[in-house]
């Protein structure tokens, strides 16, 4: 047993320090710590540096764009970009739909859409939940039903209303879970098309979260025609598909190296506040063991983390210990914000989305962390109910952990 | 990055396992727990000749395994599994941590007795006013020619009555509570001038306030608190260890309780709100065996990053113990309150662990003062 890392990791480490360090877009700095709200080219800016570099899909199998790397490597990878604060490489194309497409996908598919997600031409949205389908995801109702073109080509054609969809005004393609045979028990039914999102008859309506801020969407699809060559994988066995993108990619899940960023900042914010007697806010007694307890908990989840992820150099899989990750992970930065918030005093209150920001009523009030404490809190309430929600996280383990 | 045990390590956590699991069996822990002597001679005897792990931390030139905190966590967790009441912790890890780290003399001759079984340990530190702080001491060691004679009472010294020798906390010199000053000393429990008061604890131990009278002893290190610290430091690690074991009793015997139990014609188990329980037991279970590798691997580092390591280890398994432990006996319902399962010892134990060299608070504290520096 010991806690070092291996030389070569070490050596790999400095190499993709540097490069962020060289290669991250000044102008980007710090947009993400400070809960920015992100335009698509900020998030696509680093995205196509790192495609550049060949860095964009670690995971990915090496002849698709793939680095090759360990497990070690990996997780070293997304722990530099987190201490780094980089705008992270968005799940839905690289982590999410292209595994499916390398793994279920015709040869057709996989040409035609693994290079441009590679190089962020192609952006991707999840169509899965539905108003009546969340925690319950495989009770999802939206239709799609074999019919024929009238260019003489098979079509489905797709009935339903997605929800939560994140970024999808963005969005080029979508993949969506639609049921394709309603009579068969829910998981048997379900097929995994792919969307382009320009297709007559979808909709995408923002909706608003309590944060003010535009980052989910309704999707309605009416009348909505899919040719089928878009279905990955069989008809009806599109459940297997799903299940398998859950199990993906979970590297980095527990986010202990964001954490650990946000605790160095929320000790300089309350440093720099002063607390009821004047003292800054970091030497209340109340305040700093709330720091203090967050700290420890951390490091019970970082060694946690370190843990799975040695088992996982050996060969064992990600496996259910990701849900524990999940679980206290989000919690962990939950608690952040909810600390950082408190900082901010009087000056949680004051709200400037949609403000002017110029003349009179510039930026800022208060101190210039407190601006986007309250959003930023607001916003983060959605890492434990996304992903499968924290108490789904926790059926998984009662089922797959202890046997329940 | 490697949390495997070796091939050796995995060897004598299998052994202590099986040994304890055919000698070491609930009702015979309870018969002896409740007899006259507490412990069997016995049980230690065999650690020292069948199994050989009174070594276990011990150098080869010392006569052990050449082993260190990696040995004791193992020895120490299979130890909290079966509620072992033999004294590994206060003789091995604190006794022997004393003798490795103090330079004494006669430190090596003492390790030879200790890993052939003769030397028992306890570790005389705690004094009524003192509470969790190893530095608040009012007894007093005084210097006649060569020689030291000790006079003062010591609080809860877990294992004295089984003791041959114990190491013990005096001031040397400054105040009350000053960090200067603090020696430590080896006295024979048979020594001239020492009084005992012994009594169970509720955990199926014995203990005994140690009352000593110009009694002679030995210096082994003086103005020694950072020493004091470092080896208290390796007793948590190891204690958190020994708690991991507890932990897993608590949990599997949960687990298998509420598959058994039915109520509304099913096993309590299906019910949700009790799987969520069980998860967050685990997920804490879990956790604790981090923090344990975490501390236990830190050892070696600075006093300052070790003591960061085992303050937060210690916070963690404390509320640990307290959250597996209570909610064991609730999931057991009526069946958790009864003394003859063994979950309530589980539990008994649990509870003492959280206290023993330092609570949640104290460690809270102590890694704040380390994190953020004292307070101003």
């Amino acid at each position: 047993m010991n806690l070092d890392f291996a030389p070569e990791d070490v050596a790999f480490r400095e190499e993709v320090r540097t490069f962020i360090a060289e290669n991250y877009p000044p102008e980007l700095r710090g947009k993400q710590e400070e809960g920015e709200e992100l335009s698509k080219a900020d998030f696509l800016a680093w995205h196509k540096i790192l495609a550049k570099k060949g860095w964009v899909a670690p995971s990915w199998p090496q002849q698709w764009g793939g680095t090759g790397w360990t497990p070690t490597q990996k997780y070293i990878w997304s722990e530099e970009q987190a201490r780094a604060d980089t705008i992270p490489v968005l799940p839905f194309g690289i982590s999410m739909v292209s595994p499916v497409i390398y793994t279920f996908g015709t040869e057709a598919q996989k040409e035609k859409f693994l290079k441009p997600t590679y190089n962020g031409e192609i952006w991707w949205c999840q169509g899965y939940s539905e108003p009546g389908a969340g925690s319950d995801l495989a009770g999802l109702s939206t239709r799609a039903e074999r019919i024929t073109g009238d260019d003489g080509k098979a079509y489905y054609l797709v009935n339903g209303q997605k929800t939560w969809t994140t970024l999808a005004q963005y969005a080029d393609w979508g993949f969506f879970l639609v049921r394709t045979d309603p009579a068969a028990k829910k998981q048997e039914g379900i097929s995994f098309l792919l969307i382009d999102m320009k297709t007559p008859g979808i909709t995408v309506r923002p909706l608003i979260t309590i944060d003010g801020g535009h980052e989910v969407n309704e999707v309605f699809l009416e009348n909505v025609k899919v040719p089928v060559e878009n279905r990955i994988f069989e008809e009806n066995k599109g459940w297997t598909a799903a299940k398998f993108l859950l199990a993906h990619e979970r590297s980095g899940i527990a986010g202990v190296a964001r954490s650990k960023r946000g605790i160095e900042r929320l000790r300089g914010i309350a440093a720099g506040q002063p607390g009821d007697d004047g003292a800054p806010l970091l030497s209340d007694p109340m305040f700093k063991r709330k720091i203090a307890e967050l700290e420890i908990d951390l490091t019970a989840l970082e060694y946690t983390e370190l843990r799975t992820l040695a088992g996982e150099a050996q060969g064992k899989g990600p496996g259910v210990e990701s849900s524990l990750l999940k679980i206290k992970g989000t919690e962990i930065g939950q608690r952040l914000t909810d600390l950082v918030l408190e900082a901010a005093g009087h000056y949680g209150a004051p709200y400037f989305r949609g403000f002017p920001t110029e003349g009179g009523n510039a930026l800022p009030i208060g101190p210039e962390f407190a601006a986007r404490a309250p959003t930023t809190y607001f916003n983060m309430r959605k890492t434990s109910i996304f992903g499968g929600s924290n108490e789904i996280q926790r059926n998984i383990i009662a089922k797959m952990v202890l046997g329940l | 990055m490697d949390f495997n045990f070796s091939e050796d390590q995995t060897m004598l956590r299998d052994s202590v396992a099986r040994y304890l699991q055919d000698r070491y069996d609930f009702d015979t822990r309870r018969k002896v727990t409740q007899s006259e002597s507490g412990w069997r001679p016995e049980v230690w005897k065999a650690f020292a000749e069948e199994l050989g792990i009174l070594g276990a931390p011990f150098s080869e030139a010392q006569g052990g395994f050449g082993g260190g905190p990696i040995e004791n966590m193992i020895v120490m967790e299979e130890i909290g599994k079966a509620l072992v009441v033999e004294p590994y912790l206060s003789t091995v890890v604190i006794g022997g941590g004393f003798l490795k780290h103090s330079g004494y003399a006669g430190a090596g001759e003492l390790i030879g007795s200790i890993i052939g079984g003769e030397a028992v340990i306890a570790f005389a530190y705690a004094e009524p006013q003192g509470r969790y702080n190893l530095a608040d001491l009012k007894t007093t060691a005084k210097k006649d020619g060569a020689e030291y004679t000790l006079s003062g009472q010591k609080a809860v010294v877990w294992g004295a009555p089984w003791a041959s020798h114990l190491i013990v906390t005096a001031r040397t010199g400054g105040g009350q509570r000053d960090l200067g000053g603090v020696g430590v000393f080896l006295v024979e429990s048979g020594a001239q001038g020492i009084t005992r008061r012994d009594y169970p604890t509720v955990d199926g131990s014995r203990a005994s306030e140690v009352y000593f009278e110009t009694t002679p002893a030995i210096l082994i290190a003086d103005d020694a608190y950072p020493l004091v610290e470092q080896v208290v430091d390796e007793a948590i690690a190891a204690l958190c260890a020994e708690a991991v074991g507890v932990q897993r009793k608590l949990h599997e015997g949960t687990l298998d309780y509420t598959r058994q139990r039915k109520q509304f014609g099913v096993p309590i188990a299906s019910f949700q709100v009790l799987q969520h329980r069980m998860v967050d037991m685990f997920m804490n279970l879990e956790q604790s065996v981090s923090m344990t590798y975490m501390a236990t691997l830190k050892l070696g580092e600075s006093a300052e990053e070790r003591g960061k390591a085992v303050s937060s280890a210690k916070v963690h398994i404390g509320r640990a113990n307290k959250f597996i432990g209570q909610n064991a006996i609730q999931l057991h319902g009526g069946m958790g309150m009864t003394d003859e399962l063994a979950i309530g010892h589980y539990f008994k134990r649990a509870t003492m662990i959280e206290g023993l060299y330092g609570s949640v608070d104290h460690h809270l504290k102590r890694y704040e003062d380390l994190s953020f520096g004292k307070a101003a």
